[in-house]
């Protein structure tokens, strides 16, 4: 197996039941030793892709190799992939020692060998010490150990997880999104996750895909997928987001603006290369617009000189707001009539009762921070 | 008023548990209890029994002559119920992964007989398995025809068919004890295997094990509470069968029922019959708890 060849191919891949597309023509390459995670709302195709590459569904066109060998006639027993089931899947009629060990004594480990590697596959999951418990005495997050275990003492090429932490509790399952990266980091082997989850997508992952009604919409990292969304789609379903309808005035090199009705022109430091004139979209992240008290900002509008023709600026009323513990979010009518989302940290105790129902407020945003999207 | 919990309402308890109550203890409790006192009693004159408490019936009903037709219908009814399970289980199997839309037609197909009288049942099938029947015909078919084979390739042709009797012995009883207590197996199966969680399966296959380990190491296992359930469900009926042996079995393929059935008409031997059936009864109540243990101990040893 030579390093720099990706470890899955997904070529051309299609999947279709009866009329219903569930994957339309994705390609896709995973590199060895990745934690990629499949992103996506429900339906969106992303399960079926990650059966297709357990085996448990056909391509209905297309190819997907493994570690360069095709896929096309291997059966899911036959492949050196292992999947961790949505439900867990430990058989319940087996004590833990027995599930982990069901793999190996299928492939002939002797049973040595065999109760070595399943006292160190449980080591390694923190379930040392439960060889003989049965399932039914474990809670939902020791049982997904199990099920790690079970997959991992079979030293897979890739690990395949379908939404492994959506049973969870939100306190175990943010625990769990670092267990599994320290995890993946420690065997070294590809992960490959399907998720509906943002944070825990941008948490756990090296590369995200993110897939829409079957395709794949966008592929990057987790901080290109939240600051550079290819398209408004993208740009929702990871993290919240405001987006103005507009057309493109300003398309230069090192600079661009968008006309927004309801919320004015919206200047950016950077050129575009979109068609003049034409309908875009612009989206802007709550947090990354300072919110002041109007004629008090002007220590931070002097921050928002750098936009180069102009001031991204705007005054407003704040209609509803939601204090969320660490941050406050505010909803503000914009004097030009539409709405904008604000984020704003809670630095100090009392910073939640600066701002409240009906204040004018003025807000700027850096001329880096409004991302143009074309689709 | 204030809210009050029905389940902790004596009043409401009663009212609702009355009448079925009522209808158990009239309808089968106190009948049956005359049949048991009558199996401790003895015949006087034609139609009037005396219950002295004698334990006669009982001492003839353990005569090997009888015990023997117990110990028998014990063996077929067994025989049937394996018969039914070795049928049932890859029925139910299919039952379990046909598509959905398929599923409520195989269902129908199963039900089905449910909605035909025994009766009519046995004697269709008879009338198949007779010696001028089609199951009779078909294989004298398939006979010629491998004889014709032969002679076409220049053999010897096979001497003439005769039809094989398929009607009025033990081989009968059993098809047709199978043939009506298939649907007794399949349901419980059925029931068990689409409760499974089909992940587990896939899990077994993901781990390297091929189709037959998975069935024997996943899916038998965990479909044991229904392989009991219809263990049960077919044993105890097919333990008491009556119509079938009646009409299918021959002299030497008599059944306890057909036995007991003989006393309280031809012998009109009321008391004896009822001590045949008590004794039955009591084979079956020692089943079930058998059953009851087996459970408890499957729980306990978790």
């Amino acid at each position: 197996m030579s390093d720099k060849s990706p470890i899955i191919e997904i070529r051309n891949v299609s999947k279709r039941f009866g009329k219903v597309t569930a994957v339309d023509d994705v390609s896709l390459d995973i590199e060895p030793g990745e934690f990629f995670v499949l992103l996506g709302p429900s339906g969106c195709g992303k399960t079926t892709l990650l059966r297709m590459i357990a085996g448990f569904e056909l391509p209905t066109e297309g190819q997907i190799l493994i570690d360069g060998q095709d896929m096309a006639h291997v059966p899911p027993n036959r492949r050196p992939v292992n999947m961790v089931f949505q439900s867990y899947a430990v058989f319940p009629h087996m004590s833990v020692a027995d599930n982990v060990a069901y793999g190996l004594k299928i492939a002939g480990v002797g049973r040595g060998e065999r109760e070595e590697r399943v006292r160190e596959a449980l080591e390694l999951v923190k379930l040392g010490g439960f060889e003989a418990r049965m399932p039914d005495q474990m809670s939902g997050g020791q049982r997904q150990r199990v099920a790690l275990a079970r997959s991992l003492v079979m030293r897979p090429k890739v690990l395949l997880l379908d939404e492994p932490l959506s049973a969870l509790d939100a306190k175990l399952r943010a625990q769990m999104q670092f267990e599994l990266a320290d995890l993946q980091d420690q065997v070294g082997i590809t992960f490959v996750t399907v998720t509906h989850d943002q944070d825990e997508a941008l948490s756990m992952a090296n590369r995200i895909g993110v897939m829409h009604k079957g395709d794949l919409a966008q592929l990057a990292t987790p901080a290109d997928l939240y600051e550079y969304p290819a398209n408004r789609f993208v740009a929702d379903f990871v993290g919240s987001v405001n987006i103005f309808e507009g057309t493109l005035s300003v398309d230069e090199p090192d600079r661009a603006a968008v006309d927004c009705p309801g919320v004015g022109k919206i200047f950016l430091n950077h050129g575009v290369t979109g068609p003049h004139g034409a309908d875009v979209w612009v989206a802007l992240r709550p947090e990354k617009i300072y919110l002041h008290v109007p004629g008090q900002g002007k220590a931070v509008t002097a921050a928002a000189q750098d936009a180069p023709d102009g001031h991204n600026f705007a005054r407003g009323q704040i209609t509803g707001m939601s204090y969320l513990g660490d941050i406050t979010l505010y909803d503000i009518k914009l004097d030009g009539g539409e709405t904008i989302r604000v984020s704003r940290p809670n630095l100090s105790r009392h910073d939640q009762d600066d701002f409240t129902w009906d204040d004018r407020v003025s807000m700027h945003w850096r001329a880096d921070s409004p991302v143009v999207l074309l689709s | 008023m204030a809210e009050q919990d029905w389940k902790e309402d004596k009043k409401a308890f009663w009212a609702v548990s009355a009448s079925p109550l009522l209808w158990t203890v009239l309808f089968f409790l106190l009948p049956m209890s005359f049949v048991w006192l009558y199996s401790f009693g003895s015949n006087v004159g034609l139609t009037e029994i005396e219950i002295s408490g004698t334990l006669d019936n009982y001492k003839r009903a353990t005569q090997w002559l009888y015990l023997s037709i117990f110990l028998k219908s014990f063996g077929v009814a067994a025989i049937v119920t394996v018969l039914c399970l070795i049928i049932g289980f890859p029925v139910a199997m299919a039952l379990t992964f046909a598509s959905e839309k398929w599923r409520p037609w195989l269902l129908l197909g199963i039900m089905l007989p449910f909605w035909t009288n025994l009766l009519i049942r046995t004697y269709a099938l008879m009338i198949m398995l007779g010696s001028n029947g089609y199951a009779n015909k078909a294989m004298g078919w398939l006979w010629d025809g491998a004889s014709w084979i032969k002679t076409l390739v220049g053999l010897q042709p096979l001497p003439t068919w005769e039809p094989v009797q398929l009607l009025y012995n033990n081989l009968a009883v059993v098809l047709g004890l199978v043939y009506v207590h298939l649907p007794f197996m399949v349901l419980p199966l059925y029931s068990a295997l689409d409760r499974l969680d089909k992940s587990l399966i896939e899990a077994s296959l993901d781990l390297g094990a091929g189709h037959l380990r998975t069935l024997l190491k996943v899916v038998v296992p965990l479909a044991m509470p229904g392989v009991m359930a219809g263990v049960m469900i077919t044993l105890i009926p097919a333990l008491g069968a009556y119509l079938t042996p009646d009409l299918m079995g021959g002299t030497e393929s008599q059944m306890i029922a057909n036995v007991i059935e003989r006393q309280f008409k031809r012998a009109n031997d009321w008391p004896f019959g009822a001590a045949l059936s008590f004794l039955l009864i009591y084979a079956m109540f020692i089943l079930i708890a058998l059953q009851g243990l087996r459970r408890k101990n499957g729980k306990e040893a978790h």
